[in-house]
């Protein structure tokens, strides 16, 4: 079976978590704490985070 | 009390008991604000936790924000067994359960149509991965043994494997529309997400295409049949299914700053 049952057995991917969590979802307005464009800006600078650890990483 | 409401979801209301015992973000207890027949899954945050720079510093960690980003998504998981879910955006967080409320009532009607939209549907993730032994060589074109040009063969056989990995692009190309046209006569709708990087994925093949369906529940099976026979059918790529998710990449346009591939409203 191609759906793997990943939700009950084995932990979620991160970057499949992140496509969802950072993009998707209602944004609901409202004295929000982060405004949504501070999110935004908080995504570009993960993105910039995530480059710089796997810059780290060794190539194999 | 000066806690901040960290809010997961809104629903239509269900039996709070379904998840007694559930914590979300910093371990935090959930519990259930309500407004006529919706309810918003929160849970409290420490209000010094809940300041822009707190959080900021703590988005910035990859780490914190794994934290934040798994809770998250175990709490509206944990939900969406039990009734219509509708999932709201990382960090959603009010001053308290008393604004909570009010944005329940104030978005009343949208957060209905947009729950009525979901009911009955999930989310699964189709990914497209072209072959990166497809993608580098193919079958060696060796000069025969008559040859006596052999710095003509050597170019010509660049370009051969120039033209190989051309085809083989086009091949996976070609391959995950197939797969994608094949997969939406299933759904209900269809938004891309930006294709992974493999660097953070770990996964083998370039991630050529990064789709999230909706699906109807009933017809999971059946998708998940056609994914199977479609990834079979298909040369130069592999397809890996996610899923079924919350409808995180099927919010209603309306209520979304989500630019998604574009959807009639």
């Amino acid at each position: 079976v191609i759906v793997r049952d990943e939700l009950a057995t084995q932990q979620i991917a991160l970057v499949d978590l992140l496509d969802r969590l950072l993009a998707g979802g209602v944004v609901v307005t409202g004295e929000l704490t982060l405004a949504i464009a501070d999110i935004d800006m908080v995504r570009i600078s993960l993105r910039a985070l995530i480059t710089s650890i796997v810059e780290e990483r060794p190539l194999t | 009390m000066s806690e901040a409401s960290y809010t997961y979801a809104v629903a239509r209301s269900f039996d709070p008991a379904l998840i007694e015992g559930l914590h979300g973000v910093d371990g935090a207890p959930v519990h259930l604000v309500r407004h006529e027949d919706l309810v918003a899954v929160v849970s409290g945050l420490a209000s010094a936790d809940a300041e822009e720079s707190a959080l900021r510093a703590r988005l910035e960690s990859l780490e914190e924000l794994e934290a934040i980003a798994r809770a998250h998504y175990a709490v509206v998981a944990a939900v969406a067994p039990h009734s219509v879910t509708l999932p709201l955006r990382v960090v959603t967080i009010y001053s308290g359960d008393a604004r909570v409320a009010e944005v329940l009532r104030d978005d009343y009607a949208r957060l209905c149509s947009a729950l009525d939209r979901l009911a009955g549907r999930v989310e699964l993730g189709v990914k497209v991965y072209m072959d990166s032994s497809s993608a580098r060589s193919g079958p060696s074109t060796a000069a025969g043994p008559e040859s006596a040009t052999p710095g003509r063969d050597y170019l010509r056989q660049r370009r051969q494997q120039r033209q190989q990995r051309e085809d083989a692009q086009q091949q996976a190309a070609s391959a995950a529309r197939r797969i994608e046209a094949g997969l939406q006569e299933l759904a209900v709708d269809c938004r891309a997400h930006r294709p992974q990087d493999s660097q953070l994925s770990g996964a083998a093949g370039e991630n050529i295409l990064n789709l999230a369906y909706l699906v109807e529940v009933r017809r999971i099976e059946e998708f998940a049949r056609r994914a199977a026979r479609l990834a079979g059918e298909a040369n130069g790529v592999s397809v890996v299914t996610t899923g079924p998710w919350a409808p995180y990449s099927f919010v209603d346009p309306g209520l979304s700053s989500h630019g998604g591939s574009g959807e009639a409203s």
